[in-house]
């Protein structure tokens, strides 16, 4: 097993597009290190990104924010600007793990991870975010539902690395949150999860949200139908019901040691009808 | 000899006693320095590892390690034929042991060890195991205990059972226990209303922190070392040499720090391995355990399946009470379901009382002892149906279990009368705190539970070393898990008559002292202190005899006396008193060494209930459960180190919780373990709990010097209970099946509300 550390965003591309076994990026390593561990891989290469500078910033772009890869949960965390325009975003990154891990853990490796239940996953889906994706054949931006294919497998293609994560500029009166349902306070996988992000017109009224659940299905996902339930809504209860056999109606999950089909789909609802009311009052909405 | 009747000194003005003083092994424990069982290394050590059954029943058929063995680095592979020879010479007991370290001719469930490496490295070690072939023949397997008693259940061994499982029973069925008294068909005639309930627990690990693990090294002349975290080397030393057919002079075992036991650690797993690898390859082997091997193959505890019928008088008087338990102890016999059918109703003076015990096999690994095993999840069912009950009757439940403790004189449910006892003191100093009385929120409920365990003495041998210093060396044969050294070194300072600090106390090895039991049925204040106290007796009673040849007296004529020796009055002579230390640095001269020592089989431990109050909030749309609130009461008899007689009311509450609301093992139909790590199976986290708050309640024990109780098991008796009918009360529903996991809750509410 090799351990390379580079400098330089294009090295790092260079020594993956050269590996013939298997590598592995190497974030904070709270998954990697962890599947080391316990044996499940071997890699013959592992790449850690964490000497490259550029990959630490969290840069204003455009009316939004820009997050290097290698930001870890913590600082984002403390970062005042990301907090104020995407508290649901932010709020997801510090569910993960504890405070330790979260030193260490990175929204990117959250998404590259591949798992269903990856907390970062719904809140940066109902926020609309891009993945930047630097690889051989040069740069590409995909939206952060793109990522996850199944659990375990993500969309990069060989030498590919995620490079940033781009959350957009939004209108006034727009709130987000996130929810989770573990069965501890921390240090546990979501057995659900929601998160909801929402702009409000002058009126008070709903005039956009995007909706996304996790542990539902092989895969985060988006829910339109639940989204377009709150749209032109000032999510009275009748709404907020609508919004939960949505979301109940979209679900695919299993049974598993976690939780059971039926608990999944039922929360869920649950969930984003509450994920919903905090994303009005953060969006300065009636509560 | 006043110092010949212990009794006299019960009631004392304490010195050192009852005092808070900091832990010896403290310091090195938080700064890394401590060593625990795989911080032992040796020259030419080599890694041993385990390869485990994939199956959770299957024969096996042919084991294949020629290509392990001919793999460069390999030093040595074991199989159950290495222990062949010695198998016909075991007792049943010992004969589990062994099967269930090294699997024989089936392997019984999923993790059960079917062969083991040593090796150069961990890496080789690896490839090695991947190159063992092992034929299985897989057999059909059963995980419930309720399925594994039915007629048709597939079947672990044909011939486990004992003459008290009645004719008809699946073969799964091995033991059947009975205890109570009175006739309850006429205590149920009596009653206003009876409750009958089935309740269910789901298998629970210690989840002791520090994994198994052990370095031996056997020399070509059969001489042995063994380091490794055990709750008792003696028991090591005995079972490992009986299961290599050694000489227990030949192997000396050393017990390490060690990171939690909880009684997981008072049987062997890895150690007779490590030792027949040694023996194989002429090296030393360590022996490290994976989180995922010590779920998948150490000794978890029982699941259960309870019935638990009470009838009561609308005054709330128990006419009668019956149990039927079922256990399943995994796939050897020995679950603890005659403890819990012993302890099911201990706490209650019931007139009409009868509890039968079935002892299931499955398979799962062979479950090991975990806190007063057997006993929380009868306390749950019990305490459950007494909680309805008194809803029903709208009694309060504090005054329900008042009018029925058990008290001094009582008979128990499983024939022991009582001598004093501190059941009803727990529920006054309840009633008293602010705790029982607080108010509730919306979604919230309170439970009680009361628990009881019987404690245990046992064989102890100690040892105390006068230095000519003036210090004392203190030689236990006890592993220290809760802070012994402490206590130890409190009541040997506390009876020679010196300071704390001038004490030290050792954990020693099996060739440095006699037998010691395990450090289980929280023995060890209550044993080992004894014994502590009476070789300090004994100490004393050779300092005053060399008092007296220092003086040229009659030894009779010199008494001891807040550590000094006197002369014992007027006609003694006049002499100035001679301190341990003045003693001790002239030892030389006045006969050699002066130690003290004691040789006893403890009884007399005395029996410690508890008092359990808890405050829950349950989500309802979510069913997650928050403990808002948790007091302990509990009778210690004498709290030596206070400090750590919390900390084990505070322990026995939190695995409590963790076992109550969602630590469970969860099984795949293929019969595999699903959940082999901390983060599905899922202990409670520091942010998940409360201060859980305790209070001392102390009732002295006559059957030692100091009054002292063990603490260490009663601790976790009530909690699920309490958890229980505090969850109930916040959900407005009966919980009848632990964990109460979000899912299993939602479902019961809901359940609830279509009825
Ligand atoms: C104790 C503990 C608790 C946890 N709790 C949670 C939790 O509550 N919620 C949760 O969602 N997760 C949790 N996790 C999982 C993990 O912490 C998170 O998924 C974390 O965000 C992963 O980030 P990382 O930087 O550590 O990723 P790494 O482990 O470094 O990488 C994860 C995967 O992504 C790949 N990868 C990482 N970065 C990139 C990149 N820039 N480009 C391409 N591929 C990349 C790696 O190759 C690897 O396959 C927990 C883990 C632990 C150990």
């Amino acid at each position: 097993m090799r351990y390379e550390a580079p400098r330089k965003l294009k090295r790092a591309v260079a020594l993956l597009s050269a590996e013939s076994g298997v590598a592995r990026v190497l974030a904070g390593g709270t998954d990697l290190l962890v599947q080391l561990r316990s044996e499940r891989i071997e890699p013959d290469l592992i790449l850690d990104i964490k000497r490259i500078e550029s990959m630490h910033a969290i840069a204003a772009e455009r009316g939004g924010y820009r997050i290097g890869a290698a930001v870890s949960c913590a600082a984002l965390g403390e970062h005042a600007g990301v907090k104020q325009l995407w508290p649901g975003v932010v709020e997801a990154a510090t569910l993960i793990g504890s405070t330790q891990v979260q030193g260490r853990a990175t929204m990117a490796g959250n998404l590259c991870n591949a798992s269903p239940a990856a907390d970062a996953a719904p809140a940066l889906i109902a926020a609309g975010a891009t993945v930047a994706i630097a690889g051989p054949g040069g740069r590409r931006e995909v939206p952060a539902e793109a990522i996850c294919l199944a659990p375990g497998r993500n969309a990069l293609e060989k030498g590919e690395i995620v490079e940033s994560l781009y959350l957009p500029a939004r209108p006034e009166r727009s709130g987000d949150a996130y929810l989770r349902l573990i069965p501890r306070s921390e240090m546990d996988i979501a057995v659900v999860s929601a998160g909801v992000s929402l702009s409000l017109d002058a009126a008070g009224r709903c005039s956009a949200a995007r909706v996304a659940l996790g542990a539902v299905a092989p895969r985060p996902l988006r829910v339109e139908a639940a989204a377009a339930a709150l749209i032109g809504s000032d999510l009275d209860e009748a709404v907020l019901a609508v919004l939960a056999a949505a979301c109940a109606a979209a679900c695919d999950p299993i049974d598993d040691k976690r939780g059971t089909v039926e608990y999944r789909t039922e929360v869920a609802g649950v969930l984003a009808k509450r994920a919903a009311v905090i994303a009005q009052t953060r969006a300065g909405g009636a509560a | 000899m006043p110092l010949d009747h212990p009794q006299d000194l019960t009631i004392k003005d304490f010195k050192i006693v009852g005092q808070r003083p900091l832990r010896p092994d403290g310091i090195d424990k938080v700064t890394g320095r401590a060593r625990f069982g795989a911080d032992m290394n040796a020259p030419g050590m080599l890694v041993g590892r385990v390869l485990r059954s994939p199956h959770a029943h299957a024969r096996i058929k042919s084991i294949d390690s020629a290509k392990a063995e001919a793999l460069p680095g390999v030093k040595a592979v074991v199989t159950g034929a290495d222990f062949g020879a010695v198998k016909d010479g075991l007792d049943d007991g010992m004969l589990d042991v062994l099967v269930n370290c090294m699997a024989q001719d089936k392997a019984l469930y999923d993790g059960h060890a079917v062969a083991a490496v040593a090796a150069i490295s961990q890496t080789v070690a690896r490839q090695a195991l991947k190159l063992i072939e092992v034929d299985y023949e897989v057999l059909p397997h059963v995980l419930d205990v309720d399925a594994a008693m039915q007629p048709d259940a597939p079947v672990l061994h044909e011939e486990a059972a004992d003459e008290s499982v009645p004719a008809g029973f699946s073969k799964n069925v091995v033991r059947r226990y009975e205890f109570g008294h009175g006739d309850v068909a006429k205590g149920f005639a009596e009653a206003d209303r009876i409750v009958e309930r089935r309740f269910k627990t789901e298998a629970a690990h210690q989840g002791y922190i520090e994994p198994h693990a052990c370095l031996a090294a056997m020399g070509p002349d059969g001489q042995a070392e063994l380091w490794v975290c055990t709750q008792g080397h003696y028991m090591v030393r005995n079972t490992c040499a009986a299961l290599l057919g050694m000489d227990a002079s030949q192997l000396r075992v050393t017990a390490s720090e060690i990171g939690g036991g909880f009684g997981g650690k008072t049987t062997v797993f890895i150690e007779p391995l490590a030792l027949a690898l040694s023996r194989k390859a002429g090296r030393p082997v360590k022996m490290t355990m994976s989180r995922e091997e010590v779920f998948r193959a150490t000794g978890p505890t029982s699941s259960s399946s309870i019935d638990v019928k009470i009838g009561m008088t609308r005054e709330g008087r128990i006419t009668a009470a019956s149990g039927e338990l079922r256990y399943q102890g995994g796939a050897f016999p020995g679950s603890p379901v005659e403890f819990g059918a012993m302890s099911a109703f201990a706490a209650y003076d019931v007139e009409n009382v009868k509890t039968v015990g079935w002892d299931v096999v499955a398979n799962r690994p062979k479950q090991a002892a975990y806190r007063a095993p057997g006993a929380p999840m009868a306390a749950y069912a019990v305490e459950s149906v007494i909680d309805e009950l008194c809803k029903q009757f709208d009694l309060d439940p504090l005054s329900v279990r008042l009018k029925n403790a058990a008290v001094e004189g009582t008979t128990s449910s499983f024939g022991v009368t009582y001598g004093k006892i501190g059941l009803s003191a727990t529920l006054e100093a309840a009633r008293a705190h602010p705790h029982y009385s607080a108010a509730l929120g919306p979604n919230q409920g309170r439970g009680l539970a009361c628990g009881f365990w019987f404690n245990f003495g046992g064989e102890t041998c100690v040892s105390l070393n006068v230095n000519a210093d003036g210090t004392v060396g203190l030689s236990v044969g006890t592993p220290d898990i809760g802070g012994s050294r402490a206590s130890m070194c409190q009541m040997a300072a506390e009876e020679l008559g010196i300071a704390y600090d001038k004490v030290r106390t050792v954990v020693a090895d099996t060739a440095s002292l006699g037998y010691n039991d395990v450090t289980d049925g929280s023995r060890v204040t209550f044993a080992s202190g004894l014994a502590t106290i009476q070789a300090a007796r004994d100490a004393i009673r050779k300092l005053c005899g060399r008092a007296a040849r220092m003086w040229g007296i009659d030894e009779d004529a010199v008494i001891w006396e807040e550590g000094y020796a006197k002369p014992a009055g007027g006609n003694a002579g006049s002499f100035e008193p001679l301190s341990l230390a003045e003693i001790a640095a002239v030892s030389a001269r006045t006969g050699g060494p002066i130690a003290g020592h004691t040789e006893v089989n403890a009884d007399g431990a005395g029996q410690s209930f508890a008092t359990h109050l808890v405050d829950s909030e349950v989500d309802p749309e979510t069913g997650k459960v928050k403990i808002l609130r948790y007091t302990v009461f509990q009778d210690a008899g004498k709290a030596i180190h206070p400090s750590y007689v919390e900390g084990q009311f505070q322990g026995g509450a939190v695995q409590g919780i963790g076992w109550a609301l969602n630590e469970e093992y969860i099984y795949g139909e293929d019969g595999r373990l699903q959940n082999p790590g901390f983060l599905d199976y899922r202990v409670p986290v520091a942010s998940d709990l409360p201060m859980i708050d305790t209070v001392i309640v102390e009732v002295p024990n006559p059957g030692h010097p100091y009054g002292v109780r063990g603490v260490g098991e009663t601790s976790i008796v009530p909690p699920l209970a309490a958890i229980a009918n505090s969850v109930s009360a916040a959900a407005a529903v009966r919980m009848t099946h632990l964990p109460m996991s979000p899912p299993r809750i939602r479902k019961a509410i809901e359940e609830a509300a279509g009825r």
